[in-house]
């Protein structure tokens, strides 16, 4: 099904992604679902904050830089202050000293908010099984995607970030 | 290779630390290219000062503190503070050793020789629990402050003594579940 409005197709709404119901009119008038609205808002402008803990923290900066150009799918605003974002790409090894530092900044986050755990490390403990690591940053926060690698290349983040937009745009607002 | 002649070197420490020293000092060795020299517990700190600014070995950068446990070999005393000196005139390279039991695990600091060696006897007060006394600030550096145990430590398990579990009563799915198991994965090496 191709979205169409009077002046041509919708830009950035893909097929199957919405139901979006597009009604020709002479004033190109669009209506849908406030929540749809709201979502596609959020889905497209995803600012996450910054939390490198180690190499994977180096991926994710080229993902954010121009070859791979995450700005492309809106979420290239890395913010220093959790207050200013939605997202925490968990990039690296959380340590136990590390972990309530970690948990201190999700919970200065505003809702909503989403977590994405980026390499081995942050997903499961990785390489580093031993008494130092938390084996996995979802035993301190509710992660939504998981991104496996080591690192993961910037194909991959950004496939994660695509599947948490998708997840962004089910979920109900009120 | 260093140019240094090191059976030189050890007689010269042989004499003059046995003449310093008397008992304390207990012997130097060769191997594998390395000096090294052995010391009671109780004189480091004069033997430091003694390496550093006798004109003969002008030691005078600690390259290295460290800490060995030989409990898996069943030796006694435990523990060996290790000392890895480096004279930047000279170019020559020796290696201190001081033998700590496990009872009483003590040995003087040597930051009053070397400032770098505070955060080093810190680092190995951390991993080992050996106390530097006279440390102007003993307290861990790499582990949290109210971590338990020592975990270089021979018979420290290798994936912790505690599972991780950190959630807040505001939580959604706060409390720890009643099946929680630890989520480090055994691993043979783990005692």
């Amino acid at each position: 099904m191709e979205l169409t409005t009077g002046a041509g197709v919708l830009p950035g709404v893909r097929d199957g992604e919405t139901d979006f119901v597009a009604l020709q009119s002479p004033e190109n008038a669009l209506t849908k679902t406030l929540s749809e609205a709201i979502n596609y808002a959020r889905k497209n402008s995803i600012w996450p904050v910054m939390m490198g803990l180690s190499c994977c923290a180096i991926e994710m900066m080229g993902t954010a830089a121009p070859r791979f150009d995450l700005a492309r799918f809106g979420a290239e605003v890395f913010r220093p202050s959790p207050r200013q974002a939605d997202l925490m790409i968990v990039a690296g090894t959380v340590t136990k000293k590390m972990a309530p530092v970690l948990r201190r900044i999700y919970d200065q986050m505003p809702e909503p908010k989403w977590v994405i755990a980026m390499g081995a490390c942050s997903s499961c403990g990785g390489m580093y099984n031993v008494y130092s690591v938390v084996q996995g940053v979802d035993e301190i926060v509710p992660v939504d995607i998981y991104v496996p690698g080591c690192p993961p290349r910037p194909e991959a983040l950004i496939y994660g970030i695509m599947q948490l937009m998708k997840k962004v745009g089910r979920e109900p607002v009120f | 290779m260093s140019a240094v002649d090191l059976t030189k070197l050890e007689e010269i420490i042989k004499n003059k630390l046995s003449e310093y020293f008397g008992s304390g000092f207990e012997g130097t060795e060769i191997a594998h290219g390395d000096l090294m020299i052995r010391v009671n517990r109780d004189i480091i700190v004069p033997v430091l000062e003694k390496l550093r600014d006798d004109p003969d070995f002008k030691f005078d950068f600690l390259s290295y503190l460290t800490v060995v446990d030989y409990s898996a070999l069943g030796r006694e005393p435990r523990f060996d503070v290790i000392y890895q000196l480096l004279s930047t005139t000279k170019k020559h390279r020796v290696r201190v050793r001081a033998a700590v039991p496990e009872d009483d695990p003590y040995i003087h600091t040597a930051v009053v020789v070397w400032g770098g060696a505070n955060w080093m006897e810190r680092e190995a007060f951390d991993m080992f629990g050996v106390i530097f006394r006279n440390h102007p600030d003993l307290r861990r550096i790499l582990m949290p402050e109210d971590w338990e145990g020592h975990p270089l430590r021979k018979e420290f398990p290798l994936g912790g003594v505690k599972s991780f579990y950190f959630k807040r009563a505001s939580d959604p799915y706060a409390g720890e579940p009643s099946n929680l198991v630890p989520r480090i994965r055994k691993q043979q090496s783990d005692i």
